[in-house]
């Protein structure tokens, strides 16, 4: 190749956090050429999937609403990710924290009082938690690869609440919709404003991303985590344990994406049904990855996740295509961060062809 | 003999449903034997099952749409290859954002054919063989694509084991800078081996809506590639185990749809989740002896290679 790679000795700054900012305008640009390339007017397609959804207030909060479940599942992520965790099963523990907070707010369906909904949440983290636990010990004890079980555990976790919504759960007065009873009004996030659907499930996942920013940045325990997931030997020699990375870094996520399913079913949904998540959790990985596993990066990532959902549904209704090719949009916008990455911690210098073959020698050093 | 029919039954339900499995982990396998993991089989599969469909209903001719599965398959893993050989991406991040990515293309691709069925005739069966009693249906009456399968995998162990390409493949995912020092091209057999998972894949999707259940429905594959991924390590890298696992895969699905059948009074979606349990079970039970999978495990996996 006429083009040789020499690697930086440190990455910018700027550069590092440039290339997400251009990734994601790269895969709006690539999106609207594919709309495009099917036969829709570009501009059309454009303002369908980027601007009309978010063009008046009620747009704003349907995109606040969707960067609450988002946000929360990326910020766990992203935790788990700096440790070299790698928990692909965020959609499954968000399925058990809404199956258990939405239990709660079942069984207490006759009580009325604001311990409820914090109960709803905690039931829900721990709900989360617990399915992460459920890889974290398999892994942990018998180095079962965390990847395959979180994803097959969810899985097993859609199932679970498909019986529990066609079962036990169905409501007795829903025509035999697989759904649940409502939540009463104490088991419901307040609404934020008016004329919208914005509740406060986007204020606890902005608090949990602080929160998650001041751990990470001035933690010595995130310190820990991080040197266990990047360098296993120093971490050892330091003293800092293997197995209590994989642990806290499935904990956290878990009970992160736990919340998020509250988020969904007391706040978005108001009851538990089939489906509570067109696909969050899976998002929620990109997310992470586009917001460098930085909290507060994520925040702004998590937004233009939710731009995408809603463009997919916009995109649904207007021009006939299904919202799943919202998939198209996030896989596209990962490729192209993990393309410029190449150009972060690579400097590409033109050789030339003539001197290939002179050259070639010198760059077998890798 | 009813009940020598009903094994004859259960014995050819479980190699039908072993098929998309088999293809797609032979395929993983040897992507993985060169050091390179893919985790985009997911999303390969359902790409290839959605074009199969759309090719089949188009074209009415199966063969064609086996192709097409395959090609789009190969041509999803060659943009895996250049992120993962050409750019040194991350390898996991890029296998879950092919699988997301080829996800929404498989949604795009079958939009138009939701709900809607394909008119197949069942394996027509090998004249006069077939009629052979119990060998005949066991042996000779399958789908094509099964016969299809059980070729590649002896292919694959002939490779893998006795040709000199094979050992290049072998020798790339378990030293890539001592195969690079002896002047192999290891990004070269890296995508050739990428491009073989992809186009199996493609083919066990093509399977999938083409023949197993020829209809197109969004995420038809239910898990089915992150299960092919699962059945490598189960395998310890080993085509002939491939075979083993898909088969008790095969008959875990056989077995849940036989109970629904039966109805025992067990709710649907607990023995819908028996294929997920087993992968774990299976996983557990493999890994748990560090050891012999450290050695089974090719040396270099996941592992980006620098010239």
């Amino acid at each position: 190749m006429p083009i040789r790679l020499e690697p930086r000795a440190a990455a910018s700054r700027w550069v590092r956090y440039l290339a997400p900012v251009a990734s994601a305008l790269a895969a709006m640009i690539a999106g609207t050429l594919l709309f495009f390339f099917i036969g829709h007017d570009p501009a059309e397609a454009f303002y369908v999937f980027f601007v009309q959804p978010v063009s008046d207030l009620y747009g704003l909060g349907e995109l606040f609403l969707k960067t609450a479940p988002i946000l929360l599942c990326a910020t766990g992520l992203a935790i788990g990710f700096r440790s070299n965790v790698w928990n692909i099963g965020a959609e499954g523990q968000l399925i058990l924290g809404a199956i258990c907070g939405g239990s709660l707010a079942l069984a207490f369906d006759s009580v009325q009082g604001w311990w409820l909904l914090p109960a709803m949440f905690l039931a829900g983290g721990i709900g989360g938690m617990a399915w992460a636990t459920v890889a974290a010990v398999l892994r942990v004890r018998f180095n079962a690869n965390e990847i395959l079980v979180t994803l097959m555990l969810t899985y097993i976790a859609g199932l679970f609440l498909s019986y529990l919504v066609y079962g036990p759960l169905r409501s007795p007065t829903g025509f035999n919709w697989p759904e649940s009873t409502a939540f009463h009004g104490a088991a419901r996030l307040p609404r934020l404003l008016d004329g919208t659907r914005m509740n406060a499930g986007i204020l606890l996942a902005l608090g949990v991303a602080v929160a998650a920013w001041v751990f990470v940045r001035f933690s010595y325990l995130s310190y820990q985590m991080e040197v266990g997931g990047k360098a296993v030997n120093a971490a050892r020699y330091a003293g800092f344990g293997r197995n209590r990375m994989i642990w806290l870094g499935l904990l956290i996520s878990g009970f992160c994406a736990g919340l998020a399913g509250v988020v969904e079913v007391a706040g978005t949904i108001g009851k538990l049904r089939e489906v509570v998540s067109p696909g969050y959790g899976f998002a929620a990985i990109i997310v992470a990855y586009i917001g460098r596993l930085n909290p507060l990066a994520i925040i702004l990532s998590s937004v233009l996740m939710a731009l995408f959902f809603i463009g997919g549904e916009q995109a649904k209704v207007s021009l006939g295509v299904p919202s799943a090719i919202t998939g198209i949009f996030q896989g596209t916008l990962l490729f192209f961060l993990l393309m410029s990455d190449l150009l972060v911690s690579y400097r590409l210098t033109w050789v030339g062809f003539a001197s290939n073959s002179a050259e070639g020698g010198g760059a077998v050093d890798g | 003999m009813a009940e020598a029919d009903f094994f004859i039954f259960i014995a050819v339900a479980t190699l039908t449903a072993a098929t998309p499995l088999l293809l797609a982990a032979l395929g993983e396998l040897v992507s993985e034997r060169s050091g390179v993991l893919n985790l985009g089989v997911e999303g390969m599969m359902l790409v290839g099952a959605s074009t199969g469909f759309a090719v089949a209903a188009g074209s009415q001719s199966l063969a064609l749409a086996v192709l097409a599965a395959i090609a789009a398959g190969a041509v999803l893993s060659l943009l895996f290859g250049f992120l993962t050989l050409t750019c040194m991406a991350n390898q996991v991040a890029t296998g879950l954002a092919l699988t997301i990515f080829g996800t929404g293309v498989s949604a795009y691709i079958g939009s138009g054919y939701t709900g809607s069925a394909l008119e197949v005739a069942g394996p027509a069966g090998i004249a006069y063989l077939s009629e052979i009693p119990v060998l005949g249906p066991l042996m000779f009456s399958l789908e094509p694509l099964t016969y299809f399968a059980f070729l590649m995998l002896a292919g694959v162990w002939w490779f893998l084991q006795r040709s000199r390409a094979g050992l290049t493949l072998r020798a790339v995912g378990d030293a890539p800078e001592a195969a690079h020092a002896n002047g192999l091209n290891v990004l070269r057999v890296r995508y050739l081996a990428v491009m073989f998972g992809g186009a199996m894949a493609g083919a066990g999707g093509a399977f999938l809506s083409v023949f197993y259940t020829p209809v197109w429905v969004e995420n038809m594959t239910a898990g089915r590639g992150w299960i092919a991924i699962a059945l490598v390590v189960f395998a310890a890298w080993k085509p002939t185990r491939v075979l083993f696992g898909a088969l008790l895969f095969g008959g875990v699905t056989i077995v849940q749809f036989q109970v629904q059948g039966i109805n025992l009074g067990i709710p649907t979606q607990f023995l819908s989740m028996l294929p997920y349990a087993a992968t774990i079970v299976v996983l557990v039970v493999i890994s748990s002896d560090r050891i012999k999978i450290g050695l089974s495990t090719p040396a270099s996996l996941g592992v980006p290679f620098r010239r």
